[in-house]
């Protein structure tokens, strides 16, 4: 598991960051797969988010590397990185000033995109999502949670980002509707294939979503590998127990 | 979409109508007053009727004279007229001899010749006298000084009781209240006043003496009385042309002809004229001078009122259009820069606060030693005025910006002028609007009491107004004031409507 042919997506090596005055990560070595889901689980605390803000350079290292598909990460150009890096965050995330539509659009528009091709893509989107094209002319405060949530999704994929993280971007809605989405989000994911990385403190979700698991807990990893591997083989009893508190 | 693009116009629409309310005034700025063209003399005159008056008649004159004049009456008291004649904002106005020793030029009175002397060392002339003496007495109504068997000033010390109200300026002079108190013992003490709210308040019984000049034409028209000065305390007031000394020799030699020809009872039935017959300041002058042969015929009178508010209008939205705009260009960058440390926001804070708590006449009386008198101390003024409103409103805007959504927009990938543009100022957009709202109101108000500093404006004929005693004349002012400020209220509530979506309006007002 340790040795992938090609490059991978997300790659830590020898990193070191502090956090709130707090050595978190010293030494932290951790390589993500490319093209598939990878859940990042863990008590909160562990540093998950901490982890998420790394790649996208919100937070910069206090020693080590950050490598993205086996690039170094260039901290000059930050907005150009991000711009291929969907981010998404709970549905709060959305702008409260723009409407649905230009929340979608914001990114596209900043890149100069033509008229029909930002019409074209929030079309596709809007279909993936099963999101109704009459949301568009409405302001966050007058739509549901599944549905922000589903627009934050659309938000961070408009670009079409090689690498696509997101925060707890399913939490803060009934199971009903977080079902709904997993299921709009998986079928997105057929049809375009990336790099995922998602942070959640729901075992259950981590595990229905994801393709691989990367189990922490505050500053290490316990262990990452396959669902299936992990449900099998827990490396310690720390897995055993996290594990458990899913369904 | 095309909704969305629709909308996208009216946006940027009302955003340039509101960038044109700040900025209309710097571009009639780019314009100033017509003072100063070649040819032109502008005469000026302090607030009082008979300064009026007599300034109109020199205007008159040099017209004759064949100059252009340009009239800029009502300048305030003695200090702003006469910086103003110093700074070269005017070129002549009507003083007195007295005055002009005491207040002036800090020395005992003598003849013209002595006067003229010393004048001439600041650059200034003064013209051969016009002949009446418009010395100050004291004056209390007819009938209440006849029940109480008074005649002269030596007989207010056996009525300790009677109330005194007398204006500032004669409050304070050397020659004014504090000599008259020593020299006759007198034991009330006064109430400073606004000299034409003064004679209201002997009229209706609320004081019962104040100062007046002895040409006054109100005296005779209220039935008031003149005490007499039986010690011979009060000093002679000849009044005189008092000119740049580079004035040209023809308008020198027309401004002399004027020497002698006003004595005491013609100058009373003069102001009489206009305070109780309601005739105006142009007319009667105009009557004078054809009476005097110093102008071939009538000049038709025309009060010009109307035209006078437009530019008195235009004056204003200048005075607080360019105020406001470089309160906006220095406050929002500085609270910007500021926002982030609480320490430096609070000492932004401390300061724009202790400025607004200076009273704004204090202000602008501050102003005058620092910038002199006229639009630029006046716009200094209200610019450190609106100051707080703008900083206090925008530093709070900023702060109550989501640090999430800052956040969210830096990690999709928007730049920081990006992040400014499209999240940070929208949505602190309400707040912001309503400090650059709260400074415009006060701006608007504050801007009247510009006037007493020789700035124009709305308050110039609410100033003259209430020293002529002409509450018409305040109306012409107030009434426009107001409603400016209703208007630009509106215009902001229009502003807002455009500019922010109706969610964040009402949350706004909670």
């Amino acid at each position: 598991m340790n040795a992938t042919p090609e490059p991978s997506a997300v790659q830590f090596h020898q990193l070191h960051k502090r956090f709130a005055g707090q050595p978190l990560f010293q030494g932290l070595d951790l390589a993500l797969p490319p093209q598939c889901i990878t859940a990042v689980v863990g008590a909160s605390g562990c540093g998950k988010s901490t982890l998420l803000q790394l790649i996208n350079g919100l937070l910069r290292p206090d020693a080590g590397e950050v490598r993205l598909f086996g690039q170094p990460l260039d901290y000059c150009n930050l907005p150009r990185l991000r711009r291929r890096i969907g981010y998404a965050v709970q549905q709060i995330g959305l702008f409260p000033h723009l409407t649905v539509r230009d929340n979608i659009a914001i990114l596209a528009e900043r890149e100069g995109w033509p008229r029909s091709r930002l019409r074209a893509r929030i079309e596709q989107l809007l279909r993936m999502m099963d999101l109704a094209p009459a949301l568009l002319g409405r302001y966050p405060h007058e739509i549901s949670g599944g549905q922000a949530q589903r627009v934050g999704l659309c938000r961070a994929m408009m670009l079409e980002p090689p690498l696509l993280l997101l925060d707890e971007a399913f939490s803060a809605v009934d199971p009903i509707t977080r079902a709904e989405v997993h299921a709009r989000f998986q079928a997105l994911q057929r049809a375009e294939p990336r790099t995922v990385v998602l942070v959640t403190h729901d075992v259950g979700e981590a595990m229905r979503l994801a393709d691989y698991l990367v189990v922490m807990a505050p500053g290490q990893v316990l262990q990452t590998g396959t669902p299936q591997r992990i449900r099998a083989r827990p490396a310690d009893a720390r897995v055993a127990r996290l594990l458990e508190s899913g369904p | 979409m095309k909704r969305m693009l629709a909308c996208e116009w009216a946006r940027w629409l009302a955003a340039a109508a509101l960038a044109g309310f700040l900025l209309i005034a710097g571009s009639l700025a780019a314009a100033p007053p017509a003072h100063g063209e070649a040819g032109t003399i502008t005469v000026g005159s302090k607030a009082d009727r008979e300064g009026h008056l007599l300034g109109e008649i020199f205007a008159q004159t040099l017209e004759a004279a064949g100059f252009r004049v340009e009239r800029r009456f009502g300048l305030g008291q003695t200090i702003v007229t006469y910086r103003a004649l110093r700074e070269g904002e005017i070129d002549l106005y009507p003083e007195y001899t007295g005055t002009l020793a005491h207040a002036i030029l800090g020395v005992v009175p003598d003849g013209i010749d002595t006067l003229d002397r010393l004048a001439r060392r600041q650059g200034l002339r003064v013209l051969p006298p016009l002949g009446f003496n418009n010395t100050y007495a004291l004056t209390m109504r007819r009938a209440e000084a006849q029940r109480l068997n008074i005649r002269r000033i030596s007989d207010l010390t056996d009525h300790p009781a009677l109330t005194i109200g007398v204006s500032h300026e004669f409050l304070k002079r050397q020659d004014g209240w504090p000599g008259l108190r020593s020299r006759y013992a007198l034991p009330q003490s006064p109430l400073g006043l606004e000299h034409g709210i003064a004679y209201r308040a002997v009229r209706e019984g609320s004081i019962d003496i104040t100062d007046a000049y002895s040409t006054d034409g109100d005296i005779e028209r209220f039935d008031f009385m003149l005490l007499q000065d039986d010690k011979g305390y009060f000093s002679r007031y000849l009044a005189v042309p008092l000119v740049a000394a580079d004035l040209p020799s023809p308008a020198l030699a027309a401004l002399r002809r004027l020497a002698g020809l006003l004595d005491e009872r013609r100058m009373r039935a003069l102001n009489a004229e206009v305070s109780s017959k309601g005739r105006s300041f142009a007319a009667v002058a105009a009557e004078f001078l054809a009476e005097q042969g110093i102008t071939s015929g009538r000049r038709a009178a025309h009060p010009r009122r109307w035209h006078r508010l437009g530019t008195n209008l235009i004056e204003h939205l200048q005075l607080t259009g360019i105020a406001l705009g470089l309160a906006c260009l220095v406050g929002l960058p500085l609270s910007f820069a500021v926002h982030r440390s609480p320490r430096l926001a609070r000492s932004v804070l401390y300061v724009a606060g202790l400025l607004q708590t200076i009273p704004s006449i204090a202000l602008l009386a501050l102003m005058i030693p620092l910038f002199g008198i006229g639009v630029l101390p006046a716009v200094i003024a209200l610019f450190l005025y609106s100051l707080l409103p703008i900083v206090r409103a925008a530093i709070t805007a900023l702060l109550t910006v989501d640090p999430l959504l800052v956040n969210v927009a830096s990690g999709i990938g928007l730049t920081g002028a990006e992040q400014l543009r499209h999240v940070i100022l929208p949505l602190a957009m309400p707040n912001l609007l309503a400090g650059i709202r709260t400074a415009a109101i006060i701006n608007i108000g504050t801007a009247t009491l510009a006037a007493f500093i020789g700035a124009g404006g709305l308050g110039e004929p609410i100033v003259t107004g209430l020293s002529l005693n002409d509450y018409q004349l305040v109306l012409y002012g107030a009434i426009p004031a107001a409603l400016l400020a209703i208007a630009t209220e509106l215009l902001f509530e229009l502003g807002e409507r455009v500019l922010i979506p109706a969610h964040l309006r009402e949350s706004s007002k909670l």
